[in-house]
């Protein structure tokens, strides 16, 4: 198998392209025009490739290594966090209290000097190892427990939900150091810029597609790989991988943390571009979604998760502007109707649909999707 | 001016209006002639009074004085109080009375007077006819710790048949006497030994307020006494704290044993279970309604009827996603877990446009309300109702199915589904019955759940997780393990509450079941044997 196929050329082209097209029709081109990309969809652009790159990081474990995290929020809030951190030191004296080194929640609940855990915060390039390396570590602390007892399906998705569960519990908690339910807010700047500014939201979008071109990068090299071709038999047949010979739990435990770390990276990007980030992004709910996005996209089609949480959450924002009462509607309808009429999902489900229609291709080709039963 | 002299006056100038000569010889009618006189001094004087002759209206005098319904009808000075329900009656004996309002001037209180007026109506009350008055009284003085009040106690308690107001009257004489200086030292070291056996918070608080300059011998015997009654009280408190975890955990336990089946039974995760308690919540919210409107009588055994129709609704609910949806994606139980999540959003929005998203009042029936003081425990009735519900909701269950045909079919086909249909179940059939058996079961639970949580349409997603949490502790496919972990995560969590509150002992025990799920994945009770594999 080829890195780059062709849907990855046409995924890579099409991020490419929105990489430069959405800070040229920002930026260079007048209000008035009707070209000109309005200020607010800059970041809202951004955050839908933040999104995407947090559901290429569940299609890696949930499409090709059969794991499906019901707590990927987790991994990603946890990387918005450390990313928050950072821009809540920036704040510096600007805040409503005006102290020096503690953040204004700190002040307003009586602290008198920074917790350990935010040391170091004042330097991007410690916040931006912590975005990383803080979800990495616990994926793979949770990974070692839950893949070495042997932990899997159901029981894995239901550990996973109680783990992010868990996790919203303790940050809603005021003396644990986080803001409480407030979370982090109030940015003023991210490496000497002004996070509000338009040049800045244009860098950090830009930023994002980068981060999302090169993950994906990431995840097809690893899916294409000796590792891959082993995960996707462990995913069909675990047990006779195993009776292989084959370490399983290593390859499992691996690919989980290399997720975790992706997830953290995609918190990191979307915390300076929506301004805020609460324990809400802990709750169960919106890691559940997350998977809805994959499903929707294709599982086990990669740039499929990016589009499905792309369209998903486009179609979000439309319905929660038109008919807010209508989204759950349609979100659950959304569940409903993937799992029963489109279990490849969008991208799956066309790539069976142009194979019947065309010459039977060599066997070589890549674009069929792999006959596979559905992972338990 | 002496007492004499204002009487006098007060008869002047009753004469001199022309009322009814008021009789003198009665002491009642000179302690209420006082209150005419509309000075801070004779008002006081005048419950002191009153508060000694302590017999016929003094009590209702002297309440309604303390609530600002006691009046002088300024045209004949004579002294009427208002009832509790708004009429006018006269002070002396309690008749009917007319008068404006412009006629009427209250008399007036200031905070000598409330303490004279609370003392007396301590006093007075020491010997009303109702005993809970009487224990009410008790407490009154036990907290005034008045030395007055002794001789009175004293003749309270030789009279007293009420074991509770005894109690009471005790608690006040002891603490009356420990506190007075003068009292012989073996009557001290009685009321002592007597507090220490009383043995509640209140007893310990009165030993602690032992002067400090009571013999050496006293202070001992006081400090020894407070200690045990810590010691005891420590003991009920961690009963409490179990009895509590009793309580949450057939909360937990009726949550999640609908779920041990569609789960347990059928290997089918339900992320709309939660969904199925809040239709049962729901379900008793309308029942209550239209009785409320229809049949205003049925309202105490509304929640009679509540259960079966909450049963009824939502195991058809039940029925139908499994007809529609799950039977689809049997042998997927990950697709199955997404399509139901998505049915559980939509069950959510569903409610919330229909009933709207604020919490809706379900009644609590009056033979739920109140509770029962067990030693040094109060439980309430409803918590009591919902741990009998759950063990009696859990008994059926077992009972339908080991004992029923139906039971044997259901155990039949989830353990070999191609035999058990070889031999003429017809499977389909059984798994929609097992599904909508679970389903309305936990309909069941969101009737028991109205009574003691908000009936929203979030109601069922802040048991989701916790249910499952039972159900895969205890073990999957096994009912009884449903029980052991739905107990030992309820007493669980209350025993950690007071060391790590609320929030963070909830944090612990999720980690803990994590790490537990990681050392014996398959729960406390896992099957062995082939039905791990099927």
């Amino acid at each position: 198998m080829r890195v780059l196929d062709r849907t990855s050329m046409w995924f890579l082209g099409l991020l490419l392209a929105v990489a430069v097209a959405v800070p040229v029709l920002n930026l260079g081109v007048p209000q008035g025009s009707a070209f000109h990309l309005s200020d607010h969809l800059v970041p809202l652009i951004g955050k839908y490739l933040c999104f995407a790159l947090l559901a290429l990081s569940v299609d890696l474990i949930w499409g090709f290594g059969g794991i499906l995290s019901l707590g990927h929020g987790a991994f990603f809030a946890l990387g918005g966090y450390a990313m928050g951190m950072y821009l809540m030191r920036q704040v510096g004296q600007r805040g409503v209290y005006s102290h020096p080194v503690l953040p204004d929640f700190m002040v307003f609940l009586n602290w008198k000097e920074l917790p350990w855990f935010w040391y170091g915060f004042d330097q991007f390039w410690f916040a931006a190892l912590m975005a990383l390396v803080v979800p990495g570590s616990l994926a793979f602390a949770f990974g070692w427990f839950a893949f070495r007892s042997r932990v899997t399906g159901v029981y894995l998705s239901i550990i996973t939900q109680a783990l992010t569960f868990a996790l919203m519990l303790a940050f809603f908690r005021n003396d644990m150091g986080f803001g409480g339910n407030n979370g982090l807010t109030d940015f003023k700047d991210i490496l000497g810029f002004p996070v509000q500014a338009r040049e800045t939201r244009a860098a950090l979008f830009v930023a994002s597609a980068l981060s999302l071109a090169m993950s994906y990068l990431l995840c097809r090299f690893i899916v294409t790989s000796k590792f891959g071709q082993v995960l996707v038999a462990v995913r069909d047949a675990e047990s006779r991988v195993r009776f292989l010979g084959y370490h399983v739990e290593n390859y499992k435990l691996t690919v989980f943390t290399i997720s975790g770390v992706l997830a953290g990276l995609a918190g990191a990007l979307y915390v300076p571009q929506v301004g805020i980030i609460n324990p809400g992004e802990f709750a169960p709910a919106n890691s559940i979604e997350v998977v809805v996005w994959v499903a929707v996209g294709g599982r086990e089609t990669l740039a499929g998760a990016a589009l499905g949480a792309v369209l998903v959450n486009a179609g979000k924002s439309w319905f929660t502007g038109v008919l807010p009462e209508f989204w759950l509607f349609a979100l659950g309808g959304l569940f409903v109707l993937v799992t029963l009429l489109l279990p490849k999902g969008i991208l799956g489900t066309s790539r069976e649909l142009a194979g019947r229609l065309r010459w039977p291709r060599p066997a070589s080709s890549s674009s069929a999707p792999p006959l596979s039963t559905p992972a338990e | 001016m002496s007492l004499l002299q204002r009487l006098l006056v007060a008869i002047v100038v009753a004469l001199a209006l022309g009322s009814a000569p008021p009789v003198l010889a009665d002491p009642f009618d000179d302690a209420l002639a006082r209150f005419a006189a509309d000075s801070f001094d004779d008002t006081q004087k005048a419950v002191e009074d009153l508060r000694v002759i302590g017999h016929g209206n003094a009590e209702e005098v002297i309440s309604a004085l303390s609530a600002g319904r006691l009046f002088i009808r300024l045209s004949d000075k004579l002294v009427v109080y208002r009832t509790v329900s708004g009429d006018l009656r006269t002070a002396k004996l309690g008749e009917a009375a007319v008068a404006d309002a412009s006629d009427l001037k209250a008399v007036r209180l200031n905070n000598r007077i409330r303490r004279a007026v609370e003392a007396a109506l301590g006093s007075l009350t020491l010997m009303a006819p109702d005993a809970g008055r009487r224990r009410q009284a008790a407490l009154a003085v036990l907290k005034s710790r008045d030395a007055a009040q002794l001789p009175l106690l004293e003749t309270a308690l030789a009279r007293e048949t009420d074991p509770a107001a005894r109690r009471a009257l005790e608690a006040a004489r002891a603490s009356i006497i420990l506190t007075k200086a003068d009292a012989p030292e073996v009557e001290r070291l009685q009321a002592i030994a007597g507090l220490t056996n009383r043995g509640d918070g209140e007893a310990a608080a009165i030993l602690r307020s032992l002067p400090s300059d009571a013999p050496e011998a006293l202070r001992t015997a006081a400090a020894s006494g407070v200690t045990r009654i810590e010691q005891r009280l420590a003991l009920w408190a961690s009963v409490q704290n179990i009895v509590y975890g009793i309580s949450l955990g057939s909360v937990l336990l009726l949550a999640a044993v609908g779920l041990a089946i569609t789960f347990g039974q059928m290997g089918v995760i339900n992320m709309a279970h939660g969904e199925m308690v809040m239709l049962g919540a729901y379900t008793t919210f309308v029942v209550q309604e239209l009785i409320r409107t229809q049949a205003p009588g049925l309202f105490g055994v509304s929640l009679f009827i509540a259960i079966p129709l909450a049963f009824l609704v939502s195991g058809a609910v039940g029925v139908a996603i499994e007809r529609s949806i799950i039977r689809f994606l049997y042998g997927r139980p990950l697709e199955t877990l997404l399509a139901t999540w998505g049915l559980s959003l939509i069950l959510q929005q569903t409610v919330r446009s229909v009933f709207g998203p604020t919490n809706r009042e379900v009644g609590t029936p009056l033979w739920l309300s109140g509770a029962v003081e067990l030693g040094g425990l109060s439980l309430t009735y409803n918590r009591i109702a919902i741990v009998v519900f759950a063990a009696t909701v859990f008994a059926a269950l077992l009972l339908v199915l080991r004992r029923t045909s139906l039971g044997l079919r259901v155990r039949a086909v989830t353990q070999n589904r191609r035999m058990a249909s070889s031999m003429g179940i017809k499977t389909d059939r059984i798994d929609a019955l097992t599904f909508g058996l679970g389903s309305g079961v936990a309909g069941m639970a969101g009737v028991a759940l109205s009574q003691i949580d908000n009936v929203s349409p979030n109601l069922g997603q802040s048991y989701i997780i916790d249910s499952f949490l039972v159900v895969v502790f205890g073990g999957v496919g096994n009912l009884w393990g449903t029980l052991v972990g739905a107990l030992t995560l309820g007493i669980a969590n209350k025993l950690l509450e007071p060391f790590a509150g609320a929030v963070l002992g909830k944090i612990v025990l999720l980690i803990a079941i994590v790490l537990f799920i990681q050392k014996r994945p398959r729960g406390l009770f896992a099957l062995n044997g082939r039905a791990v594999e099927a």
